[in-house]
């Protein structure tokens, strides 16, 4: 297994007090905390900083560790000595409410083997305790919302095996994305979180739901946008156009006299709901290319055609 | 909101939009916070969760303020701030993420 350098990953030096360790962790748990960052990694460096605290904070198991010694490398192999924390009580500090969550293998194999056995079997100790709640990040498409898809999740459950040791299980869950979700929302699902010891309930897991960026829609919470191109003459002249949505094709009359940036509603056509959002066109003119005679001189009649047309009138007399 | 019946083999889990329940009772929230009731008694108290009903054995959540309460128990407990600074925690995370979701609509990213 690989070695943790607590001190490191906390940035504090190894004859750092308990209150620069307190502050330190402050600090980057206000930084790191998954509620708070939004970085990618936020969850995995807060989960290894929240173990490094877990030992530091405590002069047991502090000292129990610095007795290691200060030679070893974060990311070196590692096995604990024999007898490395003899003398030592307080060890296996698992029986704290708050830390039930899955600590490295290097913490578990140092703080809390020891202790497993009869200890880890709640059950036959009459403790009945609810399973932890899991958090997972998923993407999904925009079209999914609209109608409701069953995707798949695969997750690393941790888990006591017979002879009290921590072993990891991949355990795939599959689930209906509810229409009508939006990106932000989270997918409750009842009981399918950690396993409870005894009787005790299995805990939730909530997905916190994203739309993949797509191509063509753009979403502004329950409304969803398109950017729909049109000709010069569609939107000067009005048009009947088929076009997509993401609950499929459909026609759209473009007024005559449409401007560029026009918006275009379809309402109660975003995202679905009790308060549905809209779908909204926006009007991008553009422009056939000059690629030979005849469009230029499609062009050079139009010019002659306006030539009152003032463009720039808003700009000011001159221009 | 008591645990959904066990679905059948090979069935998807059962799921729900966290955001849209509604109704849940403070023992509802004790069980998905794991947490005692006075400590959701002091958010209530706080402002952080405006639950409807006037007592707490009336009081309804919904699924918003569970989301939150599950916020400022995981702040309370990881960085040691109190209710009042939950709640405006809370507060900022949201006016961010409305702020964030604007940028995203606007800049054309999903």
């Amino acid at each position: 297994m690989e070695f943790k350098d607590y001190y490191q990953l906390m940035g504090v030096a190894r004859d750092a007090t308990a209150d620069d360790i307190k502050k330190a962790y402050r600090r980057l748990a206000r930084k790191y905390h998954p509620d708070v960052s939004k970085e990618a990694s936020a969850e995995v460096r807060f989960k290894e900083m929240r173990e490094a605290y877990d030992v530091l904070r405590d002069p047991e198991k502090r000292a129990a560790y610095d007795q290691l010694g200060a030679n070893w490398k974060q990311g070196q192999d590692f096995t604990p000595p024999q007898g490395w924390d003899a003398g030592f009580e307080g060890r296996g500090g698992a029986d704290d409410a708050d830390q039930s969550e899955a600590h490295s293998d290097f913490f578990e194999a140092l703080f809390r083997r020891a202790a497993a056995g009869p200890r880890r079997d709640s059950a036959a100790a009459g403790l009945h305790l609810p399973g932890e709640d899991r958090h997972a990040r998923i993407q999904i498409d925009v079209e999914d919302a609209y109608i409701g898809v069953t995707r798949n999740i695969s997750l690393r459950i941790p888990q006591i095996d017979s002879d009290g040791r921590l072993v990891t299980r991949e355990r795939q869950i599959e689930f209906v994305v509810p229409k009508g979700i939006r990106a932000g929302q989270h997918i409750r699902l009842a009981g399918q979180g950690g396993p409870g010891s005894g009787q005790g309930a299995a805990g939730d897991l909530y997905l916190e739901v994203g739309f993949r960026p797509h191509a063509l829609y753009r979403v502004d919470v329950r409304d969803v946008y398109l950017d729909l191109p049109v000709a010069p003459w569609e939107a000067a002249l009005g048009a009947a156009l088929e076009v997509p949505t993401p609950a499929g094709v459909v026609e759209l009359t473009v007024p005559p006299g449409s401007a560029a940036g026009r918006k275009l509603r379809l309402r109660g056509r975003g995202i679905p709901g009790t308060t549905p959002g809209d779908f909204y066109f926006v009007l991008k003119v553009v422009l056939p290319p000059v690629d030979g005679d005849d469009a230029r001189a499609a062009y050079t009649n139009m010019a002659a055609q306006f030539r009152s047309f003032r463009p720039r009138a808003v700009l000011g007399a001159h221009t | 909101m008591n645990n959904p019946p066990k679905p059948e083999p090979g069935a998807p889990a059962t799921s729900h939009i966290l955001e849209e329940l509604s109704d849940l009772t403070l023992d509802d929230l004790c069980r998905a916070c794991a947490v005692s009731a006075e400590l959701l008694q002091e958010l209530v108290y706080e402002g952080v969760l405006e639950p409807r009903g006037s007592t707490p054995q009336a009081w309804l959540f919904t699924g918003v303020h569970l989301r939150h309460a599950r916020i400022a128990v995981r702040l309370q407990r990881d960085l040691g701030v109190n209710p009042a600074g939950a709640a405006l925690a809370l507060q900022l995370m949201e006016d961010l993420e409305f702020l964030r979701a604007r940028l995203r609509a606007l800049t054309g990213q999903i």
